[in-house]
């Protein structure tokens, strides 16, 4: 898959948690889903838990830590589809 | 865990203890219930000359019981010196029937998940007549604290 297939399924997953639309509208690579985007840390469970069900991976708790912005998030992805 | 250690870990004290006595627990799910004082103190106000529990207490009695009690259970590795943490995240809570000051609820709850410490529940409460008094998804971060 390529990043760009990804970043645009990752759009959809977060879009329901996000508070700050402007940092929606923004979307790059740095941006970070809490201080950009304003996910709170129990949402980013249910993004990380909508990723999972999304690719058909399974994060685990050091994943989860990393996954803070979106350039993280798509390295994390990426990992865990080319070990699948 | 017993029952009685998990009441006994609760970070509450009167008048915001809302936990009389848990009757069930294991991994996926906890029943428990509370009986309302006729002097509870937010029947002053709510409402003038016509006391009725207010909503927001009868979800906090669902989070103590189907959340946090939970919670404590769930993180609990053994070691006593550990206090679980719970804060409240999310609710969403429906109301069916009105709950008068002195009438007792009961609470049962069913774990929906608990991954990178957010646990969330299916949430129902009953009255002594075991009707439906209100129904919801309560959902918190938990962590244990030395």
């Amino acid at each position: 898959m390529t990043n760009e297939d990804l970043l645009s399924k990752l759009k959809t997953i977060i879009e329901p948690y996000v508070q700050n639309q402007e940092g929606l509208q923004n979307l790059s690579e740095n941006t970070n889903f809490i201080d950009d985007l304003e996910i709170n840390s129990a949402n980013l469970v249910d993004v990380i838990l909508d990723v999972e069900d999304e690719f058909g991976i399974e994060i685990d708790n050091d994943g989860m830590d990393k996954m803070l912005t979106v350039k993280a998030s798509i390295e994390v992805i990426q990992d865990k589809l080319a070990s699948k | 865990m017993t029952k009685e250690q998990i009441i006994k870990k609760l970070p509450y004290e009167a008048p915001f203890l809302f936990v009389d006595e848990i009757t069930a627990v294991d991994e996926d799910k906890i029943t428990g219930n509370y009986s309302l004082k006729t002097d509870e103190y937010f029947y002053k106000g709510h409402f003038k000359d016509h006391p009725i529990t207010p909503g927001v207490i009868l979800t906090e009695i669902m989070a103590q019981i189907g959340l946090v009690c939970l919670g404590i259970f769930l993180c609990d590795d053994g070691v006593n010196s550990q206090i679980a943490r719970v804060a409240m995240s999310s609710t969403s809570v429906d109301f069916f029937k009105t709950v008068l000051p002195g009438e007792k609820v009961k609470v049962k709850s069913e774990k929906e998940y608990f991954r990178f410490n957010k646990l969330k529940c299916k949430v129902s409460m009953y009255n002594d007549d075991d009707k439906l008094v209100a129904k919801g998804v309560i959902a918190g971060m938990v962590a244990n604290l030395d």
